[in-house]
């Protein structure tokens, strides 16, 4: 188990050891300090520095309470916040000024947790590297020349800098996970609509998740807490709340499953060493670990490259350059408006998914693609069901490969293989989390546990038990 | 060569009714936007920014609950939302979010009466829930148009009829027959001026006895009864002209432009959007239980039009006069609101002055009834005004005539008695002086005659007379009285 960083920033604020003021500045120092990685697309210097002196007045009345008092963290820019822009890190949204913020962030302010900028992304979340940003590329905090992964990589990168204890990401194929991994930190993808989706720019309905990354899985854990729960303006948010989890207590004998289609073929040597190294950790703690097989696992990126397009391109239609975000001045009738808005405001790989969405919705496509792709999911969720009827978590590497150099998967479909063993959990919404393993000098290495649906608690637990002390 | 007498055509309605909810379908903005500014009925999902999603309103869906039960149809205790995309300004989120596969509302059967008393069944192939668009406005002269969105997001159901009607008076018994039926369970507030309700008319003409429809057209956006008959009539004619012509009828969209009583093509088939449904994931399905479904149908069985007909009936209100008050729902809201405060016989006397008075008047108004417009007379002051007649303060005639007059605002009968002059004079004396002077008089002479002679239609001429001689205020039974003692 590793120390956590955020509840030590909490008890010295609240004893008057240090100030919300004094974390804000120095978070903002390193932020500015690792401007080179592209991590932050921008600051919202004002009103963090605000909320903090508010933070540090009430704490002088003696009022104290928030589980998150004083602690600065960094939110992807696909979070709605007050503050300063909110731009999915797309050209189509330069300029926008969210007039709510989303639920996530509402309930870690209430908490006193102080949001001093907004991570890079691929545009509206539609990439595994961060590279399809409109704001440039994020680089790896572990090596300059490489991806940090995506599409959290600017929320990772800042964690791995230790610019801030927790960022906030978004996963909706792998998108905390993958990056966690290539960053070497924890990134947490919870049970869908575990946490409230509302104020978060969508990217698929049905997959989209919102999580923390973090340094240990108790501060991970923390967040998660301060975060969960129904929220009346999000139907899809769980009404059952999260189970208390138990960081410290060591999991019970657990029945572990290795998915044996993520250990096959096309696994880099270095993260099957590793995988299997904290594998045989876990048999000597006394856990029963069988390979499992989950036949569909091949079928679930095509499954998940049809249905997550269709979502998006339905999602991206509001961006029309009528009542906000990018708008052509040169459109000459409403045709025009929507073609030239769109075409400018959308990146090639938005386009590509508008595309796929469109065709696999439209009539005569219909059957042999999306809804067939459907039945298929429903397949992968009944496999994964049969599984933890066995098992208590399944594990598998978060990636084939630890982190590509940049400019190394130009191919679109070489980049959509990178999601390969994350977007199962996802099609399933099932709780999944990286955890990052021990490599030495070598480049970060995430491991994957992922757990029954609801069972949130149980995947934190046995991370934080499996975490590198 | 075939004559139009040949041809019949095959029509199928689809209605749009606005719920009368508080708020939309899917946010908690003001769902009532009569006399609002544009763009201020409006939330951040109206709008459509990033970040919201829809929260379906329960209010809606008891309403639609409602609206299956009135329509006689299968209540569906599990239905779904998917969206329909298009681009347009009035759509906000690019998509509406409407029901394809799963409808909340399933099949059902709509008797549909004639003015001639009979009935004739539709069938309803399903009836959905699901948003409205906002309103575009193009200002005469301008390079730009104007969106409002208050209206976006406003919670309809949509009732999708099988092709079962065959000509135009069957069309417009139909529209009527869903008014009147959605505005007694309260589904809607009915108000057709405002677009509560609208009909999109699909036509279609073959040859009678043909097996084969022929090709459709679709007549969208109607808002009145009479634009449906209407839009039947020209389209029945305009579709037979082409084949008269050899021509063939396009599959196509087309308007209606009211002042020159004509459609219009829209929109061609091969301008047809491909609307790309699919589930929207934001929204979990409705799930009712049938207890539930019961509890309102329960609930609702007093207010329901065949009810309503039976206990007038058993009442002794005549079939005619049921009737007449169901083609004017706002009359028979009125009557409904009576039955609670006076007797049965007052009651018939009240249905009997309204539907001899107020259809007219009703009909002379710009648009249909208007069911909210709360300026029919209350029932109250009806019971006040047939006591009048009752207790010989005023005569029947006058009773109609004050009521013609003043209908949109009878708060005080007697006080308006008054100012008319219709306070009846009930002296006997002076009436007996009025009777014997006519009866002197030589244009009655036939009329005594005839009286005599045992013909009770003499009666009518006497008291026409008198009530003439009167100003209108001799009581005409008493009139009647004084005449027999006379003429013995």
């Amino acid at each position: 188990m590793k120390q956590p960083l955020i509840a030590p920033i909490v008890e010295a604020v609240r004893s008057g050891k240090t100030t919300a003021v004094a974390q804000v500045t120095e978070a903002i120092a390193r932020a500015e300090k690792a401007k080179d990685f592209n991590a932050i697309i921008s600051m919202t210097t004002d009103r963090a520095l605000e909320r903090a002196r508010m933070i540090d007045e009430r704490v002088a009345r003696g009022e104290t309470t928030g589980r998150l008092l004083g602690v600065p963290f960094i939110a992807k820019d696909n979070f709605l916040t007050f503050g300063g822009e909110t731009t999915a890190a797309s050209t189509m949204l330069k300029g926008f000024m969210a007039p709510y913020q989303s639920t996530a962030i509402e309930r870690l302010e209430a908490e006193g947790a102080i949001c001093i900028g907004k991570a890079n992304l691929d545009a509206f979340a539609h990439g595994g590297s961060t590279e399809n940003s409109d704001f440039g590329p994020t680089l790896n905090p572990h090596d300059k020349s490489r991806v940090p992964g995506g599409s959290s990589g600017g929320s990772a990168a800042s964690v791995a800098l230790s610019i801030v204890p927790f960022a906030l990401g978004t996963d909706t194929g792998g998108s905390i996970r993958l990056p966690a991994s290539y960053c070497g930190v924890v990134g947490f993808k919870p049970t869908y609509g575990r946490v409230s989706r509302f104020g978060v720019v969508a990217m698929a309905s049905s997959t989209d998740t919102i999580g923390p990354l973090a340094t240990t899985v108790a501060d991970a854990a923390l967040v998660l807490e301060c975060m969960a729960g129904l929220d009346a303006r999000d139907s899809t948010s769980l009404p059952k709340p999260l189970e208390t989890v138990a960081i410290t207590n060591a999991p019970k004998a657990l029945r572990i499953g290795v998915i044996k289609e993520c250990m096959g073929e096309g696994i880099d040597p270095m993260t099957r060493q590793v995988v299997e190294a904290k594998i045989a950790d876990f048999k000597a703690a006394g856990h029963s670990v069988e390979t499992v097989s989950i036949p569909s696992t091949e079928l679930a990126l095509a499954v998940y490259y049809v249905v997550v397009p269709a979502e998006i391109s339905s999602n991206l239609a509001r961006f029309d350059g009528i009542r906000f975000g990018y708008s052509a001045k040169d459109a000459e009738s409403l045709q025009e408006t929507y073609e030239k808005s769109r075409s400018a405001g959308f990146n090639t790989e938005n386009k590509r998914r508008i595309m796929i969405g469109n065709y696999v919705l439209s009539s005569g496509y219909y059957d042999a693609y999306y809804k067939r792709a459907q039945t298929v999911r429903t397949i992968i969720m009944k496999e994964y069901t049969a599984a933890f009827a066995k098992y208590d978590v399944l594990l598998s590497p978060v990636a084939p490969t630890a982190a590509f150099a940049l400019g190394a998967k130009a191919d679109p479909l070489a980049m959509y293989m990178v999601d390969v063993m994350t977007v199962g959990p996802s099609l399933a919404g099932l709780p999944a989390i990286s955890v990052p393993l021990e490599v030495g000098k070598e480049l970060p290495v995430g491991l994957q546990i992922i757990g029954a649906a609801g069972h949130d608690a149980l995947v934190l637990q046995v991370a934080a038990h499996a975490e590198a002390a | 060569m075939a004559m139009i007498d040949d041809y019949e055509p095959t029509i199928g309605i689809e209605c749009h009714v606005q719920l009368a909810t508080a708020t939309k379908l899917f946010s908690g903005a003001d769902n009532d936007a009569r006399d609002a500014a544009p763009n201020t009925t409006v939330s951040p999902i109206c709008f459509g920014l990033p970040g919201v999603l829809p929260v379906l309103n329960t209010q809606a869906v008891q309403l639609a609950i409602r609206a299956g039960i009135a329509l006689n149809a299968e209540v569906n205790l599990f239905s779904a939302f998917e969206r329909k995309h298009y681009f347009y300004p009035d759509l906000p989120l690019g998509y509406q979010i409407t029901q394809l596969e799963r409808p909340v509302i399933g099949a059902g059967i709509v008797e549909v009466p004639l003015r001639d008393g009979s009935t004739f069944p539709v069938r309803l192939h399903h009836a959905h829930l699901e948003s409205d668009a906002g309103k575009l406005t193009h200002p005469e002269g301008a390079d730009y148009s104007l969106v409002d969105l208050n209206r976006a997001g406003t919670p309809l159901i949509e009732i999708v009829s099988e092709p079962d009607m065959h000509t135009s008076e069957q069309a417009k018994a139909y529209a009527q027959e869903l008014y009147l039926r959605m505005v007694y369970a309260k589904v809607t507030h009915g108000n057709l001026f405002h677009g509560n309700m609208r009909f999109d008319v699909n036509i279609s003409i073959a040859k009678k006895g043909a097996t084969e429809l022929g090709t459709r057209a679709e007549i969208k956006n109607l808002n009145s009864f009479k634009s449906v008959e209407k839009v039947v009539e020209y389209e029945f004619k305009r579709q037979c002209a082409l084949l008269e012509k050899g021509e063939t009828v396009v599959q196509e969209t087309r308007g209606w432009n009211e002042p020159k009583q004509k459609t219009f093509t829209q929109r061609s088939k091969e301008d047809a959007h491909d609307y790309r449904y699919f589930p929207d994931a934001d929204l979990p399905p409705i799930q009712l239980t049938q207890e539930e479904v019961d509890a309102v149908a329960k609930a609702m069985a007093p207010a329901l039009p065949s009810s309503i007909r039976q206990r007038l009936l058993a009442k002794s209100v005549s079939a005619k006069s049921i009737a007449t008050l169901f083609l004017y729902p706002l009359l028979l809201d009125r009557v409904l609101a009576v039955e609670q405060l006076s007797s049965d016989d007052i009651l018939k006397q009240i249905i009997d002055i309204l539907i001899n008075v107020l259809p007219p008047e009703l009909e002379k108004e710009a648009t249909p009834p208007l069911p909210d417009s709360g300026y029919l007379p209350e029932p109250a002051a009806l019971v006040t005004l047939i006591k009048l007649v009752n207790d010989s303060t005023i005569n029947g005639s006058n009773a109609k005539e004050l009521l013609r007059q003043s209908w949109k605002d009878l708060t005080d009968p007697a006080a308006i008695a008054e100012k008319l002059g219709f306070i009846q004079d009930n002296d006997e004396d002076a009436l007996a002086a009025l009777v014997d002077a006519l009866l002197a008089d030589p244009i009655a002479e036939q009329s005594v005659n005839d009286y005599k002679a045992g013909n009770q239609r003499a009666m009518g001429f006497f008291v026409g007379q008198l009530m003439k001689r009167s100003g209108g205020k001799a009581n005409p039974a008493l009139a009647q009285k004084i005449i027999k003692q006379r003429l013995g």
